[in-house]
């Protein structure tokens, strides 16, 4: 029993968390900077943050992550951190040459107040970023929010720094994909090119972090958004953002900056979301849907309705980032499976939390929600109340063993299992496969705890 | 590869052998805007302590540095779990305005009484120093409420490099040390120091001294318990693995108890074989215990030599590279690779020191490149020039290895097999073996090129 410290007993903790199911800003925003082309992430605060960023975001993806930092010293705490971040921008286009710099703070640049426009404008001036070439920067305090609030900030730096618009209105739709997989990422805007829809999708990790093995180590990889077409997205259309909490900011920015129309829906996971993305695709771009789409979707309708009987009333616990947990939970009701512990990690808000419990108003069980909570809670009240399957990230893992609960893994991180940066869980295709990986737990473990007597063979 | 620069900051911090009179810089804080592989201040000391399995470590500060740290290292227990959950203040904006004491107060006062550890290690982080945190009064208060040591460990990640990390551990763990009865303790006996057991190392070796006769009074820190450590000052002599980690404490424990001690490597069969013969001539006035060593040694490597030959045959003339933490790795690494009949063309590491790479230019062939704090795109420059066949290195070099097409080994603490010890060479020479000879390599570019390799990178 691993995690045998657990206390079955739920005390109010007032000053900590233990086992975090959220982590800080500035990993987002790494995230995040990775989604533009040739663009490399720069941490302006100590070696270690960016250090751990890179190996958390690798043990994840399984691919080199490259970033940089302004390694703060003593001296660069006392007298600020201006001195470290010219020169490394000197640096980096010197030696790695991007095309870009995202400079993203941290908790102690923040606290020491460090004005990042400033110190760019002032590396400007000194001619320290060549021609061609650009900076810019997301204010992401370690201490307010969490890594999806880094993302967030980030993605709303794309369209503060770039966005443009030309008073022409194209017919180009913005994507704004949210806190996802890059597999998830392709998927969004596989779905929009299938009906026809020019798009610009940021950020795009997509062939960034899941990339070919091409016998050469390349530091600036295919894949991202360029910064023309960031620049262009202030003329598009209109902007579909996925998930509330991660890509909001940067959909009402580009509207308040640009006049570019915004509709903000849940992450397109499951039926009812997926059907709501395409319907505003369609409304917004003014196409039809074609018929390839009305297949997958009809297919995910039968899939449903072959395997309710093995889903329905089963009781589930989720943990993970809040845009998934929420459109999960939509999911998961619409299966007629009774989420009932619901957990994020990161602060979402009030309304975001009165979302999450109008979702499972359906649900006939006592559901337990806390925005935010951490992963010691979540075991706690799965011992007090036992669950048929947990959705959560490889920490889950712990909980699933020592409880002996079925677990299927979803969200951020995952570091011991393969597929989540290959298959979209997104779309109806992506609402297939993660049926395919409940179900999987689900009658895996029917089939384990049958006896001979039961056992069946066609289920 | 001349596409590639080099920083010309950077030039004094690599040397081909050969090229010119031996001569490198070293232990110099990194270069803003560098992609370093190297870490932070807190990351050295929570390395070190995180073992201690009946502690408890709380990580005063944001979230991201509990996060990151949550049970990464396979450091692994035979009894306690405690050090594998992760326990942070998780402080919020307030706290940064308002200050964090009352919240640290608190959530040891909660912790203390939860878990009943053996001890608390508070681990300060960035901002805790900048705001102004008194946290050694805060453990002082806590460890007279609750009755067991409370240590704070002066981590802050900007106040130095890694190795002022493994500093400010030895201070934290130090004050443990003396508080404990020698009471049973043998003239014949040890401290094993800086031996983390990683996937059981730690146990192997201490199977071998406790086999000679000698007893082991505590592993620092692997497998670690508080007692152990109170009651190490009644040990006769200390073994010093690593270059830097633990070598503080044995020079603490020397000046305060007079307690000599000896460096060690575990990892190879000459080094590991030395670390053995070392501490039996150390009690010579024992002479069963070399005879009882010899015949250890005899036993251990005529049990795996076969296979070692065998293994050979497909490794001889193959190339290594190698990048670690501690260049005192390095030196056994480039022993146990000559067993595998393997040259090392590339050997670099992040916290060596001026003697560490005087000693490693010795050891190695000429045209051999050594680098200190090197960066992927320094690192991937050699090892296409220098046509290595396999990577050593840690979690952030082996997806860079695998886009290169060679075979990577990992020699940090994500191995999950034991390395160390005569087993150990057997393990490594079969996962060098596995890696290097893998059928996947016939699919990489760079490997269907061999021989066109270079013209193909210069294009």
């Amino acid at each position: 029993m691993l995690l045998r410290h657990t206390p079955t007993e739920i005390k109010e903790r007032s000053a900590l968390t233990v086992n975090p199911a959220k982590t800080c800003q500035p990993i987002g925003a790494m995230y995040a900077a990775l989604g533009v082309h040739g663009c490399l992430p720069h941490s302006h605060g100590s070696q270690g943050c960016y250090a751990y960023h890179r190996s958390a975001l690798t043990r994840h993806f399984k691919e080199p992550v490259v970033a940089a930092t302004s390694a703060f010293t003593e001296g660069a705490s006392v007298f600020g951190g201006q001195a470290n971040l010219v020169q490394a921008i000197d640096n980096i286009f010197t030696v790695y040459n991007p095309e870009v710099i995202a400079v993203h703070t941290t908790c102690l640049s923040e606290t020491i107040g460090d004005d990042v426009p400033q110190i760019v404008a002032k590396a400007k001036a000194d001619g320290k970023v060549p021609e061609g070439k650009y900076v810019f920067h997301a204010n992401t305090p370690s201490y307010v929010g969490s890594h999806v609030t880094g993302f967030a900030n980030m993605t709303k730096a794309m369209v503060e720094y770039f966005a443009e618009a030309n008073g022409l209105k194209s017919k180009t739709i913005n994507l704004i994909p949210g806190y996802v997989e890059p597999a998830d990422m392709a998927e969004i805007r596989r779905l929009a090119t299938v009906m026809g829809i020019t798009t610009i999708m940021f950020p795009d990790t997509a062939k960034v972090l899941n990339g070919p093995l091409t016998g050469k180590y390349k530091m600036f990889p295919e894949g991202g958004v360029t910064i023309n077409e960031l620049q262009k997205c202030g003329s598009s259309a209109g902007t579909v953002a996925l998930g509330r909490i991660a890509s909001m900011p940067a959909a009402r920015a580009l509207d308040a900056k640009c006049k570019v129309p915004c509709q903000i829906l849940d992450l397109p996971i499951g039926l009812t979301a997926t059907d709501a993305f395409v319907d505003t695709l369609r409304q917004t771009a003014g196409v039809s849907v074609p018929d390839a789409i009305n297949l997958e979707r009809g297919q995910l309708v039968d899939t449903i309705s072959d395997w309710h009987q093995y889903l329905y009333g089963k009781r589930v616990a989720i943990v993970g980032d809040p845009d998934q947990v929420l459109a999960l939970t939509r999911f998961l009701v619409g299966l007629d499976m009774r989420p009932v512990h619901i957990i994020t990690g990161s602060p979402s808000g009030k309304k975001y939390e009165k979302s999450l419990r109008d979702a499972v108003a359906r649900v006939p069980d006592a559901v337990n929600i806390r925005v935010p909570g951490d992963m010691l809670l979540f075991h706690q009240w799965l011992k007090n109340n036992p669950v048929d399957l947990i959705i959560g990230n490889t920490y889950a893992k712990y909980i699933a063993k020592d409880e002996d609960i079925p677990l299927v893994r979803y969200g951020f991180p995952i570091y011991d299992r393969m597929g989540h940066s290959y298959f979209s869980t997104m779309g109806y295709r992506g609402a297939l496969r993660l049926m395919e990986k409940i179900l999987d737990a689900i009658l895996d473990r029917k089939d384990r705890d049958a006896d001979d007597i039961t056992m069946e063979l066609v289920m | 590869m001349s596409a590639i620069p080099i920083l010309e900051a950077r030039k004094a911090q690599i040397h081909q052998k050969g090229a010119e009179p031996f001569d490198i810089t070293c232990g110099k804080h990194s270069l803003a805007g560098s992609v370093s592989q190297r870490a932070c201040v807190f990351c050295g000391s929570r390395v070190v302590l995180y073992p201690i399995a009946d502690a408890l470590h709380l990580i005063h500060g944001p979230i991201g540095c509990a996060a990151y740290t949550w049970d990464i290292r396979g450091a692994l227990s035979s009894g306690p779990q405690l050090h594998r959950l992760s326990f942070s203040t998780d402080l919020r904006e307030k706290d940064v305005i308002f200050g964090g004491e009352k919240k640290l107060a608190a959530a040891l006062d909660e912790l203390i009484d939860a878990y009943r550890p053996k001890a608390a290690f508070v681990y300060s982080t960035c901002i805790v120093g900048i705001i102004g945190d008194d946290v050694a009064a805060v453990c002082r208060k806590l460890a007279q409420d609750k009755g067991i040591p409370v240590l704070p460990v002066h981590s802050e990640g900007f106040k130095g490099t890694k190795k002022d990390g493994y500093k400010a551990a030895c201070d934290a763990l130090f004050r443990l040390v003396g508080t404990g009865s020698t009471e049973g303790i043998s003239p014949l006996s040890i401290n094993i120091l800086g031996e983390f057991n990683i996937g059981g190392e730690a146990w192997m070796i201490r199977k071998y001294y406790e086999e000679m006769g000698i007893q082991v009074v505590s592993i620092m820190t692997g497998d670690g318990r508080v007692d152990d450590v109170a009651r190490s000052h009644g040990a006769s002599l200390n073994v010093v693995q690593c270059s830097g980690a633990l070598t503080f404490m044995a020079d603490m424990m020397k000046e305060t108890y007079g307690i000599p001690y000896i460096r060690a490597s575990y990892f190879g069969i000459d080094d590991m074989a030395k670390a053995l013969y070392d501490v039996a001539a150390h009690f010579s006035t024992q002479p069963t215990v070399m005879e009882t060593t010899r015949r250890i040694v005899r036993r251990e490597v005529s049990a795996i030599m076969p296979e070692l030959y065998r293994l050979k045959g497909d490794l001889s003339g193959k190339r290594a590279a190698i990048y670690v933490g501690g260049a005192f790795k390095a030196f056994s690494l480039i022993k146990a690779l000559r067993y595998l009949g393997m040259a090392v063309v590339l050997v670099g590491s992040q916290t060596g020191s001026k003697a560490d790479y005087a000693t490693l230019q010795e050891m190695c062939n000429a045209g051999t490149v050594i680098l200190d704090d090197a960066n992927p795109l320094e690192l991937s420059k050699y090892i296409i020039e220098k046509r290595a066949d396999l990577f050593i290195g840690g979690v952030k070099e082996r997806p860079i290895a695998f886009k290169m097409g060679i075979g990577f080994c990992d020699h940090n603490h994500e191995r999950k097999i034991p390395l160390a010890g005569f087993e150990g060479m057997l393990h490594f020479a079969r996962e060098v073996h596995a890696s290097v000879t893998s059928p996947v390599w016939q699919f990489a570019p760079a490997r269907k090129l061999a021989g066109h390799r270079e013209e193909e990178f210069r294009a």
